[in-house]
């Protein structure tokens, strides 16, 4: 695990997932009261974890194509700004962001690194990324769900969110998870084969937009720098009707983010590239694994005109009625 | 056939779906998100309509019966085109019918267009309604045979392309007939308690839910005796119903109800319950279930959901009705929906906007000519 991401073993301590390692992290460095910076797309799990803390937090904000700029990130920090906080990859739409020049920039700030999104589909390596923490998921490289680590340089070891017990080296009390801690370590060994991987995802992906381009008034969310992602939401059509037409056909989308299943509320992630909320419904997420086949492509390339037909047909009829 | 069935996770609902998976179709739930839930309701300490328990019992059929399911999100359309007139229609003195409003502008519209959108030929829903062909062609739309439970006065907003491609299983039951099938299916929900608040007023307390949306504090107004004498003030004309009796705030030692509520003036005039019979009444937006109809027409009148009906005539002039009682009826509201039926069947309907008193000649008075 740890050579997975350029750490040493001593420097991780392996937690529940990421949304604790988030909270650990936070709650490390974060007094209540005191002034945070984190871009606008950061994962709920860590506006959660500093709302925790009580942390005063200024969200730097992207660009129409959730690009964010290092400059807008300085020009954030405050005197006293305890932490900034920027994730590796955007985990709605594939952006990478960069944190090496966020780090450098904003020294001697220590920055969290959220780098579930990234893992495992990008070379990482946290030395390199300048953080003073970074957060990866277990399930995210292939490991069971219910594990992630948080990775702080030697010498550095974050206190304690979970008080009790000795495990994780005082660090995070409570009986390990052990199968899926074992497994995460399996997954991580399988690394290099899973980023080889990534290039033929990519190719994937962007056969996948190009075939998805070919119908008309297809708008794609984002800069999608990793290999997997593809963001989108389709003109006239209800991004929930459209998700729920494929998955009929047992093709799966996600709307917004993957982990609100279920959730309803247009992505904060879509209103940040100055969606309004009506079109911030609408968005959709195709994402793409080791195990997509050209032939999965094809059959989604396929059902997707028809579907979309039909569905806008179906909207444009309640709107005669109305 | 693919069919998406309107889940709410009653036992109803869930039943028409049963039914519609043992006759060999492939059935979608689809379950409305109508509005966000009550602190109260996401700690289990209140349920009603689209609580969490409710989302979860329906999914719970799907996955019983081995269903897609999903969860559809109306809640902007529910708050735009049911809470809100809700509210200002209160606040204007008149009486209104969220149900009749949901059905025309959320359930069957909005849900018709996902149907079609998913592949969907039938929307089915667990109301107690019967669409059938109609004799000289389209669809008629007739009462559930269970009196008690019959749901057609709700859906005379209904037009013939919806009615082409509504279906309602449980038309043709009773209650208890649908318990019985419920249990016989194993569905979870068989024993669930049935609803009959309006969905987002939980508790009762409609009042309260009318001052939320507003937003601000409803202006007091005055209570007026039909003979003129000043009784008192009251809190708001939301707070007041034509027919009510309970809760005027005024004591005269004599029975009173409420006769009209003004909402311009916020004036709330009240009176003995003689004074609350209405020779007829006038309505508009009046549709056809057939899509036209006569200038005239005579029928079984209802002026609210559980009123029994009273025989009368209709005079309609565009989407404007006329209607007079053969008797005279207590407690026509303004506000409510007044549906003609010709035996089971639905004929038609329209929005109460005013009572016309035993004296007056309501059909001359809305210049609707009889012929």
């Amino acid at each position: 695990m740890a050579a997975a991401l350029g750490a040493a073993p001593g420097e991780i301590v392996f937690t529940s997932g990421a949304t604790e390692a988030l909270h650990q992290a936070v709650a490390d460095r974060v007094r209540p009261g005191q002034h945070v910076v984190a871009s606008a797309v950061e994962h709920p799990a860590l506006f959660g974890a500093l709302e925790r803390c009580s942390a005063r937090v200024t969200r730097v904000p992207v660009d129409a194509a959730g690009r964010l700029r290092v400059e807008d990130v300085v020009a954030a920090l405050e005197p006293a700004t305890a932490l900034v906080a920027l994730m590796a990859a955007q985990n709605e739409l594939g952006n990478l962001y960069p944190v090496r020049a966020v780090a450098d920039a904003v020294a001697p700030v220590p920055l969290l690194c959220d780098a579930v999104q990234a893992f495992g589909k990008v070379p990482l390596d946290v030395r390199a990324l300048g953080c003073a923490a970074a957060v990866v998921s277990g399930h995210k490289i292939g490991a069971p769900p219910g594990v992630g680590a948080l990775w702080s340089p030697a010498g550095r070891a974050p206190r304690a969110l979970l008080a009790g017990g000795p495990q994780e080296r005082g660090q995070r009390a409570g009986t390990e998870n052990v199968p899926a801690i074992v497994g995460f370590g399996v997954a991580a060994e399988h690394l290099p084969r899973r980023l080889e991987a990534m290039v033929a995802v990519a190719a994937r992906r962007e056969r996948l937009r190009a075939g998805l381009a070919a119908t008309e008034g297809v708008r794609f969310h984002g800069a999608p720098d990793l290999p997997n992602t593809l963001a989108f939401r389709v003109d006239g059509v209800a991004g929930e009707a459209l998700l729920q037409a494929f998955d009929l056909e047992g093709v799966c989308l996600s709307s917004g983010s993957a982990c609100s299943a279920g959730g309803l509320d247009p992505s904060p992630v879509l209103l940040a590239l100055g969606l309004d909320a009506a079109t911030a419904r609408g968005g959709l997420r195709a994402s793409l694994g080791p195990e997509t086949s050209d032939a999965d492509v094809d059959r989604v390339l396929a059902l997707f005109p028809r579907l979309v037909a039909r569905a806008r047909a179906a909207a444009e009829g309640a709107r005669a009625c109305a | 056939m693919r069919v998406v069935v309107a889940m709410s996770g009653g036992v109803d609902s869930s039943v028409a779906a049963a039914l519609m998976v043992e006759a060999g179709h492939e059935v979608v739930g689809l379950t409305m998100k109508l509005r966000d839930t009550t602190p109260d309701e996401r700690a289990g300490r209140s349920a009603s309509c689209c609580s969490p328990d409710d989302l979860r019992d329906a999914r719970g059929v799907c996955d019983a019966l081995g269903i897609a399911h999903y969860v559809v999100d109306y809640r902007d359309t529910f708050r735009a085109a049911v809470i809100e007139p809700f509210a200002a229609a209160y606040l204007a003195g008149r009486t209104p019918n969220p149900c009749v409003l949901c059905n025309d502008h959320v359930k069957f519209a909005p849900l018709l267009a996902r149907a079609e959108a998913l592949g969907a030929e039938r929307l089915i829903t667990g109301h107690y309604a019967r669409v059938e062909a109609a004799p000289g062609g389209g669809w008629a739309l007739r009462a559930g045979v269970d009196p008690a439970k019959d749901q057609s006065y709700f859906l005379f907003g209904l037009d013939q392309a919806a009615l082409a491609r509504v279906r309602f299983p449980l038309g043709g039951m009773s209650k208890d007939d649908v318990r019985a099938e419920a249990r016989r299916l194993g569905l979870p929900t068989w024993d669930k308690e049935d609803s009959e608040d309006i969905c987002f007023v939980p508790d009762g307390d409609y009042a309260r839910v009318v001052e939320q949306v507003a937003g601000a504090a409803p202006a007091p107004g005055p209570i007026v005796h039909a003979d003129g004498r000043a009784l008192g003030e009251h809190g708001g004309v939301h707070r007041f119903t034509v027919g009510q009796r309970k809760g005027l705030g005024v004591a005269t030692g004599e029975r009173l109800y409420v006769l009209s509520v003004d909402g311009p003036t916020r004036t709330v005039t009240v009176g003995p319950r003689d004074d609350l019979r209405a020779a007829g009444l006038r309505a508009s937006r009046w549709r056809w279930i057939a899509g036209q109809g006569p200038a005239s027409a005579r029928g079984r009148l209802r002026i609210r959901y559980r009123h029994a009906g009273a025989d009368g005539d209709v005079q309609v002039r565009g989407d404007a009705a006329a209607v007079r009682f053969d008797v005279p009826q207590v407690a026509v509201a303004p506000g409510q929906a007044v549906v003609l039926y010709g035996g089971d069947r639905v004929l038609g309907g329209g929005w109460i906007d005013e009572a016309v008193p035993p004296r007056e000649d309501a059909p001359e008075e809305v210049g609707v000519g009889r012929g």
